[in-house]
């Protein structure tokens, strides 16, 4: 298997990848041989049930909704962009590219993309707020079964309150950027 | 302090009993002249006083003795020991104790000799070490531990000894009759970091996983280094100095490759007999336990008989045999082996902590020279922090998870010294190195700075740096709540990107191993088992589920796998749901860093103005409570003292029912449709009127699968000589076990019906040629109609139908 993967990965294709995701070559072939080990049905793209397979993700709160941000809209399948466009999201930002050409577009592991990258995950109807009740399922997944649901929901308004600048009850994504900044 | 302890009429007998034993030896001689001089008319005594009789297996029960009940004097204070290391306390105690012996008799009786050290106390803490290892983490990062334990213990060796000679050279420590030679041989045992310190240390510091492991395995595997540079420069020293040649040199590197990898053989060698050895034990349950101990005792012993690395040997003894030996050997000897190999290594910790105090009381050992012990302790520090960022920096351009600085701070002030540079340093002979006493008296500085010291102040300073590094502001609930979103957002990050890599190499040894070692090393019935749960999971790839139950038996996180007993608290726990939440916020509390709680503080401080800070209150400290924890935070991967399971594995059970019982309903509304309620509680009713059935994994436990009661996997062939007694649980019927019997039955059943599940019969449930149908095929057919996966939603419609035509047989 592990031979298999770094003739599959064609160069052009790879350069694309790097210059997409900032990733280094090195990290490319490995995450490619990742990429093929879970792909379980050897069809060059994965589907949800191959990341489930990830026993980690099982006992994971948010893993299926980490699952599920994988997947463009609609799709059930993700091939190796796909996959390597979400996990760039979280490459660690280094130093020489801070310095690089600030009119170029963002870098993919941004900080403010990492922070959309969360607020999708809470923000399941897509309409760009986070509601009380988005907020109330994320709480909910996020924490252990001796709360009770009052408890949660006064927990959830609370956070809504601290958040919320313009009153609409719920957290946009300005605003929850606002929150996390440190 | 003191007042909280109450020990006074156990620590009265205690010093009473130690003046008595001083006492002892002399008593000694004096009864037995009156015997001499009076046995001729005295004739028969009835009771006579036979101390010299029983004298040393005595005296030993004694100090094993006084060591546990220190043990338990000093729990009965938590505050003490929350702070201050157990390590250190027992060395204080050790020189309290030494000086009350001194005192009593004039003399130091009783040290810690090599002999009894390797032979005795050293062995069962390794073997606790290997034995408990983590395979796949400790594989995983194999390449970075080997770096740190080889390179980096030559280096501070080499550092510490030439940096001495130079000092040496210029005059600053005055008249010493030492060589080059002897500076180097104190330089290679003073170098290594002690596996029994960091261990005793790092139980009380909660690091991530990645660091324990890597500062664990330098510990175990510098032995090798240690035994060669040790026995190299001892052999220069007999030498002479300037009878040494190249060759010799040379002949010193090639025995490191000899020592370490003949060690590290004869371990797997002895893993291999005793993994064989165990798969006949079936009818000889008592004495299963003891092959452990005896042959990775023996493996220790040919080691070093050899004169190769014994270290490395038991250790190896255990990772091997850990897989094997836990499939063969019953349940309640798995238990058992545990419990022995903890007691044993505790105590022996406990022992060697205290002699070391004991030994230093000593005034024939003692020669002071301020310049050498100052320097030396200075070198080790800086040398090892120069080698450990030098190390890091280059590994970090290899590995995808990088060594922060707050790791790095950790491993160089981990890096602690024990009695194993101790027991090298009393094995000197003293007519070759002439400062011995010197070098004895400095070796034990340096080890009761770095463990009382070191030990002490680890713990602060890690909360320090982390308190540094996170936010000092006051933090709100969104903060709180969305950071801890993003580490389990970057955990599952790192779990996707499967940051222990090399899963080719992995593969292969898996593949290897199935294939011919499982056939010989495990017994039948389990392999059966697997190979029965092999086929039934063939579709997903067991490979991942077998690595995945290894793991959770690794992590223990996932214990209510293994079985129903004592140790395994989880079952219980889940089936009746806990209402105290006073216990849970408590440990929680204690759990949380300090920073955490800290801040949670100021900002009740800060708000204590109205009501609504009241409510703030409660808000922050219910998140704070409740909220899961990321898996970098909890992982206690190695605990010495510790071997129930504890509220993790609770986080763990949580998490993972909900997260199966969302994905089976995802998958059943895809679907069956319309009713997917009424056909899955068809499913529960005929599910309970089933026989419960063992299931399969090794040791006759398959995992989540054996927790449900009415379940069955078609194990009815299955000649299970032992049967476990799969525990009775709840009705409680979770989502996950639900998840795992439809595919389970799936796959066994296997027909070729299509997705709406036909009445198409059962074709032999358990024959293997029912599971060879392409997984494939059917896989397909749902992939266009809906993100489902593919086979397991068809399960419940096709047994359902067909369960009456075929029961299964008990």
């Amino acid at each position: 298997m592990g031979s298999r993967a770094s003739t599959l990965l064609r160069d052009e294709e790879l350069e694309e990848i790097k210059k997409e995701t900032g990733f280094s070559h090195s990290q490319i072939t490995r995450l490619y041989s990742r990429f093929t080990s879970l792909d379980k049905g050897e069809n060059g793209t994965l589907s949800r049930e191959d990341f489930q397979r990830i026993p980690e993700l099982a006992i994971n709160p948010l893993g299926d909704r980490i699952i599920n941000a994988f997947f463009p809209e609609g799709e059930d399948q993700v091939n190796f962009r796909g996959f390597m466009r979400t996990l760039a999201h979280f490459r660690p930002i280094e130093d020489n590219e801070k310095s690089k050409d600030v009119n170029g577009p963002e870098p993919l592991n941004s900080r403010s993309n990492k922070l959309h990258f969360a607020f999708r995950l809470y923000d399941l109807d897509k309409d760009d707020k986070i509601s009380r009740d988005e907020l109330l399922q994320v709480l909910r997944m996020m924490v252990g079964v001796n709360i009770s649901d009052e408890q949660l929901g006064s927990i959830a308004d609370r956070t809504i309150q601290e958040a919320d600048q313009d009153g609409d009850s719920a957290i946009s994504f300005t605003e929850f950027v606002k929150m996390d900044n440190h | 302090m003191l007042g909280r302890w109450a020990p006074g009429p156990g620590w009265g007998v205690l010093l009473a009993l130690l003046l008595a034993l001083g006492e002892l030896p002399r008593a000694r001689g004096v009864e037995e002249e009156p015997g001499d001089a009076h046995g001729g008319t005295q004739g028969f005594q009835v009771v006579t006083f036979k101390w010299h009789h029983v004298q040393d297996p005595y005296i030993i029960a004694l100090w094993i003795l006084v060591a546990s009940l220190a043990k338990i004097g000093f729990h009965l204070s938590h505050k003490v020991t929350s702070v201050v290391p157990e390590s250190a306390l027992l060395i204080v105690l050790g020189l309290l104790l030494g000086g009350i012996v001194l005192a009593a008799d004039h003399i130091a009786s009783f040290s810690l000799t090599p002999t009894v050290f390797f032979f005795y106390l050293l062995p069962p803490i390794v073997l606790d070490a290997g034995y408990f290892m983590p395979n796949r983490l400790f594989f995983g990062n194999l390449g970075t531990i080997l770096l740190y334990a080889v390179i980096g213990t030559v280096w501070n060796a080499a550092t510490t000894g030439l940096s001495l000679y130079g000092v040496f050279l210029s005059g600053l420590m005055g008249d010493l009759n030492i060589g080059l030679l002897d500076f180097l041989l104190f330089g290679s045992l003073i170098a290594a970091v002690d596996p029994v310190a960091v261990l005793a240390v790092f139980e009380e510091v909660h690091v991530n996983e990645v660091l324990f492991i890597i500062v664990f395995g330098e510990s175990l595997l510098n032995d090798a280094v240690t035994v060669v540079l040790y026995n190299v420069f001892e052999s220069f020293v007999t030498l002479g100095g300037d009878k040494v040649t190249g060759v010799d040199c040379v002949k010193g590197i090639v025995s490191f490759f000899v020592v370490s990898l003949g060690g590290t053989l004869v371990g797997i060698v002895f893993a291999f007999l005793l993994s064989l050895v165990t798969r006949f034990t079936k009818h000889v349950r008592i004495i299963e336990p003891g092959f452990v101990f005896v042959l990775s005792y023996l493996s220790y012993l040919t080691s070093e008989m050899l004169s190769l690395s014994a270290i490395l040997a038991i250790t190896f003894c255990g990772i091997c045999c850990q897989k094997y030996v836990k499939a063969n050997i019953s349940e309640q000897s798995a238990t058992t082996v545990r419990y022995t190999m903890k007691m044993l290594a505790s105590g022996a910790e406990t022992i060697i902590f205290m002699f070391l105090g004991i030994s230093a009381v000593d005034p024939l050992i003692w020669k002071w020279n301020t310049a050498f012990v100052l320097l030396t302790l200075l070198f080790i520090s800086v040398y090892r922090a120069i080698g450990v960022i030098l190390q890091t920096w280059i590994l970090n351009r290899y590995r995808m998870v990088q060594l922060e600085i707050i790791d790095q701070v950790v491993m160089c002030y981990g890096g602690l010294r024990g009695a194993v540079a101790y027991a090298l340093v009393v094995l000197l002979d003293e007519n070759k190195v002439k400062e011995k006493n010197l070098f004895v008296s400095t070796t034990i500085i340096v080890i009761f700075f770095t463990v009382i010291f070191q030990g002490l102040t680890i713990k602060p300073l890690v909360q320090w740096l982390k308190v540094k590094r996170s936010e000092q502001r006051d933090p709100k609930l969104n903060e709180k709540l969305h950071g801890r979103a993003f580490d389990h957002i970057l955990s599952a990050i790192e779990d996707i990107s499967g940051q222990i890599g090399h899963n080719y190499l992995r593969d292969k040894w898996s593949n290897f191993d199935r294939k011919f070692l499982s056939k010989i090393l495990m017994r039948r019935s389990a392999q059966k088992s697997r190979d029965r749960i092999l086929n039934v999971f063939h579709e997903l790839n067991l490979k991942d589920a077998i690595s995945y139950v290894a793991e959770g038996e690794r992590r223990g996180s996932l214990a209510f796998i293994r079985s129903p007993s004592t140790d395994n608290m989880v079952n219980v726990d889940f089936s009746t749901p806990r209402p105290s939440t006073v216990e849970a916020s408590v440990s929680y509390l204690l759990r949380e860093n300090v920073s955490a709680v800290r801040l949670d503080m100021q900002s009740l401080e800060q708000r204590r103005q109205s009501i609504r800070d009241a409510e703030d209150m409660i808000t922050h400290h219910t998140l704070q409570q409740y909220l899961y924890k990321p898996r970098q935070e909890y992982k206690h991967l190695y605990s010495r003292h510790g071997l129930t399971a504890d509220e993790d594995e609770k986080q763990d059970t949580e998490i993972f029912h909900r997260t199966m019982r969302k994905r089976l309903e995802s998958f059943k509304s895809a679907k069956l449709g319309i009713n997917p309620h009424k056909k899955a509680a068809k499913l529960l009713k005929r599910d309970r009127a089933q026989k419960r059935r063992n299931s399969s994994i090794p040791n006759g436990k398959l995992p989540i699968v054996s927790s449900l009661q009415d379940f069955t996997i078609k194990e009815k062939d299955l000649e299970l000589s032992d049967t476990e007694e799969a525990p009775n649980y709840d009705d409680e019927m979770s989502g996950g076990i639900e998840f795992l019997a439809n595919i389970a039955q799936d796959t066994a059943t296997d027909s070729p019906s299509g997705d709406t599940g036909s009445d198409a019969p059962l074709t032999g449930r358990s024959s293997p040629p029912a599971v060879e149908k392409p997984p494939r095929a059917r896989a397909s057919s749902p992939a266009p109609s809906s993100p489902a996966p593919p086979s397991p939603v068809q399960a419940p419609p096709t047994p359902r139908s067909s369960a009456p035509a075929a029961p299964p047989e008990p």
